[in-house]
């Protein structure tokens, strides 16, 4: 037990209702042993689907196609513009098109190693099997993907895995794909199956004997806030990576939905696995409110590198070459520019830190293409990575075929979130959560292109599934909207929000965030030790006091209040902050994305302690002020064995 | 730099409105417009006032959530980009900025610089979709689709919603969005079935909300950050006319 | 159709096609003038004999301008339409606004197009109507004359080219617009469409510019 134990108390094991039976028949085998509810009778069933992103919409939609009366909730304008239309890069699938030695079973095994040997096998495993399905679902859609010259479906290889087994529509595969599942969507709201909610905020569950039964509301627009009950609720409501103040992440993106169920008894798992993503533009000065990811593939022809002397302010095309610090390549020679993203960030930071950092801010390092351009001609370039290297020019007004880009690593996902079983549904019966909203299937580290492949998968073909099977096997009793937990989770938000405006002092939300970000970002970054992660509470202990004290937030709650909507989310972002940080630092070992500085091996990388922490940590609310309690999942490595990750 | 900014200023849809001047010091050049914006807010707060409302979200071009009439130009002056990519250092230190809401009565204004554009996702629902059921689409390299079409299909689903063609045009028409939905579904095998159908319906619901005609203006491309052509709105005008001639055998 | 905003532009890329012919073949006519007197009254007379004996006598020329006078109607009526539509679109306009794109011509088309329904009227009044104080004194029945004398009048003239760069105005972005509206143009023509237009455009006005001028210069008389 870690010193830290008395930080927490301990709970009974969390079961992830895994079905027996052959990893590649579980999913079938439970399909086939599940409950159905007839035709007929679907229409008496309501589901409260919050998110319209890949992985709302997805579900969303199925349910309406099988009968069910679907609300679905988001809190922009249209549901087109969740947050997923921003991936760029692709989408896997183990369709061995390229008949390059793809399969389901090697796409299993990229992401549960990937994932650093802390995911749940069995979810990963039906991940992988479900992949190819996605493919065809958004093709038919009319999902534009690339193509070769024959009319066939373009791969590519993408996150450093050995295989191409990405699909992609140019940069813009998040936006193709939320489009084709916002079309099917689309089509169920005209067909009445869906009642869509734009500028609504989930700010609360209901939670009736024990079971989700619906959720209050906020209409942005009016200020109306209302209860909305139904037979089950599904979140996803995507990530927290916000919690950072800057991260790549669309500048809603926020974590109210889940932290608001987790208050209600959900689990929440492995809130301390974030992904940093190395290839982001350096923050340019104070102003600045969110960070823009370059595709990855950069690394490919890109050099990384600072001058070898701290202060060196020399223009970079001025620097000589022995001069240079490749850090990369001197340090990994046979992976060089192409380490895993955990790694490259982390000795991006570590030479920052030491004071080689470029840029007027200094906190960037050189990916620089003049090599690549003298032996591939600028041509080639230009026609590899023209359009991001025009959005670089666009953001820092500086033209990268002249002087080098400048890059840092970024808060990019967020692996944890609620826990779910194998069914997707939450500790708390009738809550299923799903996408990036979820724990997920990426363990402590996400492979590039995995995460839309989850979501859809999620919300096209498990999902609508299993919620059919817990819709048929409850007793439907009606919940009034008069109950106490109604009316009560009602005032809860009221009062709330009486409160966020009643502060009348002096600090913005704005800073209050910038604040948060920086504690998270210094003392539970890319990097974390014990003292770093004890800092941070205090701090955050302090700032949670600072936010009640001395918020300022203008207005009121009967109309559009931009400001009362962000600060709501500010103060669940700084109570997960705090969570975060807890699980960080009850887990002593590094994983994935999560690097304790005390447990590395000789080399500086990554040790796990598969011995202590190969399990779950699944974090259950205990009331206001007192010390949530842990709750494990074993986790159980049959169809993989565990190893090392290594990539000296 | 130092900035003068006059900002539409709109407490709620009954609100009549007005205009109200705000002088920014301190903005960096390499801020972007709504870090801008955002500067301009901090500096409303501080003085106790209400902050301008405005829609954003993911702030890199993808979401279509921003949009603003910069200096009567919709997203400003650099072509090919959204308010949100919109750089500081397009403007001069003294530069006087007026910016206001899009001008369109089929997107009321809702507060400030906020609009709501829920016509567009109604066009959409008459049609803007290929009909199946989930799980029952075949294989996806039995449906093999060339690569200009499947490229030039993309050119048109590049469209975010922002609705600053609708914004931009002088006859406040949709045309050029409805047309890239209908251009993306239309150069695809798979949109084949229900096309007609669906340019019936699109168009029909365009003018049902209120936009005005097309006059082939072409401002609309002008701004457009995604930079969508005008051939789309000549393939939707032709499927159009063969759709009501009844003339639809390709 | 016609309901729809789309159908009203079918409407008038239509009936200003017709337009267009009509301008064509008047155009032809009109250059008679260089063959001299009896050529273009020969030629003003076979108008009313067109179609015979199919048709009765001046029929042919009554259809013509029955068909005219509809299309110009109809083109009028969906441009009132449209541009009301256009204007219940943005109820309140901009403080500033900066037209993105589009021409002069684009620009003017409806300015332009209420214009030349004006100079129409101006134009047949004098030479349809024969309204004394436009037409001056000419030889009755003798149509060359009458040309001849209204164009020695300086006003009808400069009135007369006005009504020109209108015309090629109108003409440049409305038979660009046709082809847009009909969706004939695509990617691979709009170099051909944009030079058939321009083309247009130019050889209309002065094919109809060079007979007054020829007039006022007195080499036609
Ligand atoms: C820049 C960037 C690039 C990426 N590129 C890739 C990539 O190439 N490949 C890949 O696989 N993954 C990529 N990812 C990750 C991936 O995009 C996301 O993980 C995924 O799209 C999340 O989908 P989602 O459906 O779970 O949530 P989201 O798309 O985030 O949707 C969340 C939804 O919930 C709604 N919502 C949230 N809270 C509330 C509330 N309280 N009330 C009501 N509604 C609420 C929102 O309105 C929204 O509709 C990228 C991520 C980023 C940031
Ligand atoms: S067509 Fe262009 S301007 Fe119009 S909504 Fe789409 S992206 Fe915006
Ligand atoms: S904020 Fe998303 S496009 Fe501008």
């Amino acid at each position: 037990m870690s010193e830290h134990g008395h930080l927490w108390q301990n709970g009974p094991e969390l079961d992830g209702q895994i079905p027996p039976g052959a990893i590649e028949n579980k999913w079938d085998d439970l399909r086939f042993s599940m409950k159905l509810v007839a035709p007929a009778n679907r229409r008496h069933y309501h589901v409260i689907v919050v998110g319209s992103g890949l992985a709302g919409a997805s579900v969303a939609t199925a349910l309406g196609e099988q009968g069910y009366r679907v609300s679905c909730f988001c809190f922009q304008d249209s549901p087109r513009r969740a947050h997923s239309v921003a991936a760029q890069g692709g989408i896997n699938a183990a369709k061995n098109y390229r008949n390059d030695g793809d399969s389901i079973r090697r796409l299993f095994y990229d992401t549960v190693k990937g994932g650093d040997y802390r995911s749940r096998e069995s979810n990963t495993y039906r991940l992988a099997q479900i992949s190819t399905e996605i493919i065809d679902q958004c093709v038919a859609q009319g999902v534009p993907f690339a193509r070769e010259y024959g009319g066939y479906l373009d791969n590519r290889s993408f996150g450093g895995v050995q295989v191409s087994r990405t699909f992609y529509a140019r940069g813009q595969t998040g936006q193709q794909l939320l489009l084709g599942a916002y079309q099917s969507l689309t089509r169920q709201i005209a067909a009445g199956q869906v009642e869509m909610h734009v500028r609504s905020e989930m700010l609360d569950l209901i939670v009736v004997d024990g079971i989700a039964r619906g959720i209050v509301v906020r209409n942005l627009l009016t200020g109306e806030i209302r209860a909305v009950l139904g037979d089950a609720v599904v979140l996803a409501t995507g990530g927290y990576s916000n919690v950072f103040f800057l991260s790549t992440n669309a500048k809603g993106c926020n974590v109210t939905a889940i932290w608001r169920a987790y208050r209600k008894g959900a689990v929440f798992a492995n809130p301390c696995y974030t992904q940093i993503h190395p290839t982001c533009i350096p923050p340019s000065g104070s102003h600045q409110s969110k960070l823009t990811l370059m595709s990855e593939s950069l690394r490919n022809d890109g050099r990384i590198w600072v001058p070898r002397h701290p202060g060196d302010t020399r223009s970079p095309n001025a620097v000589p070459e022995p001069d240079r610090y490749y850090f990369l390549e001197e340090k990994y020679p046979s992976f060089g520019n192409l380490v895993p993203r955990d790694v490259a960030s982390r000795n991006a930071k570590q030479v920052v830190d030491e004071g080689m950092g470029v840029g007027p801010q200094q906190n960037g390092v050189y990916l620089d293409f003049s090599e690549a351009m003298e032996r591939l001609g600028r041509g080639t370039i230009e026609q590899r990575y023209g359009n991001l290297f025009d959005m670089y020019h666009s953001i820092t007004g500086e033209d990268p075929y002249a002087v080098p880009m400048r890059i840092y690593p970024a808060v990019h996902y967020t692996m944890g979130g609620l826990w779910v079983d194998y069914q997707l549904q939450s500790n708390v019966p009738g809550l299923f959560v799903l996408g990036e909203a979820n724990f997920s299937d990426h363990g402590a580290n996400r492979l590039g292109a995995s995460a839309l492949m989850q979501g859809l998968a999620d919300g096209y073909f498990i999902a609508p599934y299993t919620i059919g099977n817990y819709l048929a096997g409850i007793d439907q009793t009606a919940v009034t909207a008069d109950a106490p937990e109604v009316t009560g989770a009602i005032a809860d938000v009221r009062n709330r929000l009486s409160a966020l405006l009643g502060i009348q002092g002096r600090r913005t939300a704005l800073s209050l965030h910038r604040e948060l970000g920086q504690i998270m970002w210094e003392q539970c970054g890319m990097a974390r030790t014990a003292e770093s992660l004890s800092t941070a509470q205090a701090q955050l202990q302090g700032l949670r006091e600072s936010f009640w004290n001395e918020l300022y937030v203008p207005g009121d709650a009967g109309s559009l209040n931009q400001n009362l909507e962000f600060a709501g989310r500010v103060a669940d972002l700084i109570e997960l902050g705090e969570l975060l940080v807890l699980d960080a630092l009850h887990r002593e070992e590094s994983c994935g994305g999560h690097f304790r500085e005390e447990s590395q091996t000789a080399d500086g990388e990554a040790k796990r302690n598969d011995e202590e922490f190969s399990y779950v940590a699944g974090w259950a609310w205990q009331g206001e002020g007192a010390a949530p309690m842990l709750r494990r999942e074993p986790l159980a490595f049959e169809a993989v064995r565990l190893s090392e990750r290594s990539y000296s | 730099m130092k900035l003068h900014l006059r900002v539409w200023r709109q407490s709620s849809a009954e609100d009549r409105g007005r205009f109200e001047d705000y002088e920014l010091d301190d903005v960096s050049p390499d801020s972007s417009f709504l870090e801008m914006l955002d500067l301009l807010n901090e500096q409303l707060l501080e003085q106790r006032k209400m902050p301008v409302a405005f829609d954003h979200d993911c702030r890199e071009g993808i979401c279509g959530m921003c949009g603003l009439m910069i200096d009567g130009t919709a997203h400003g002056p650099v072509p090919g980009h959204t308010v949100c990519q919109l750089h500081m250092r397009h403007f001069k230190d003294g530069d006087r900025i007026v910016i206001e809401p899009w001008r369109v009565a089929a997107f009321p204004v809702v507060q400030d610089l906020v609009v709501d554009r829920g016509s567009f996702d109604r066009i959409l629902q008459r049609g803007g979709f290929i009909s199946f059921a989930t799980g029952t689409a075949p294989e996806a390299n039995s449906i093999l689709i060339p690569k200009d079409r499947v490229d030039t299909a993309m050119d048109a689903a590049t469209c975010i919603g922002c609705g600053a063609c609708a914004a931009a045009c002088p006859n406040g028409s949709a045309t050029l969005f409805t047309a890239a939905k209908i251009g993306h579904l239309g150069h695809l095998p798979q949109g084949q079935p229900e096309r007609y159908q669906r340019v019936m319906g699109m168009v029909g619901q365009m003018d049902a909300e209120g936009f005005g005609g097309c006059t082939n203006v072409g401002a609309c491309t002008s701004v457009c950050p995604k930079e969508i052509g005008q051939d789309f709105i000549s393939q939707m005008n032709r499927d159009y006319r063969r759709a009501v001639l009844g003339r639809t055998g390709d | 159709m016609w309901r729809s905003s789309i159908g009203k532009k079918i409407i008038m890329a239509g009936t200003g096609l017709i337009w267009i012919g009509y301008l064509l073949v008047h155009m032809y006519g009109n250059l008679k003038a260089f063959a001299g007197e009896e050529a273009f009254n020969h030629y003003a007379e076979s108008l009313r004999t067109l179609g015979e004996p199919m048709v009765g006598h001046g029929h042919a020329l009554m259809i013509a301008r029955i068909v005219l006078t509809l299309s110009l109607v109809a083109h009028v009526w969906a441009a009132m339409v449209l541009t009301r539509a256009a204007q219940q679109a943005r109820p309140t306009g901009y403080a500033r606004f900066r037209q993105a794109s589009g021409n002069y011509a684009t620009i003017t088309m409806r300015w332009g197009g209420l214009a030349l329904g004006l100079f129409i009227l101006y134009h047949l009044a004098h030479l349809t109507w024969n309204v004394p104080v436009l037409t001056g004194e000419y030889e009755p029945g003798n149509t060359f004359d009458k040309l001849v004398v209204g164009f020695t009048n300086p006003v009808n003239v400069v009135l007369y080219l006005l009504a020109l760069v209108a015309v090629g105005l109108h003409l440049w972005h409305g038979s660009a617009s046709f082809f847009q509206t009909m969706g004939w143009r695509t990617a691979a023509n709009r170099q051909q469409i944009r030079f058939l237009t321009g083309v247009l455009a130019v050889a209309i006005p002065v094919g109809f510019a060079v007979v007054p001028l020829a007039v006022a210069a007195g080499f036609v008389a």
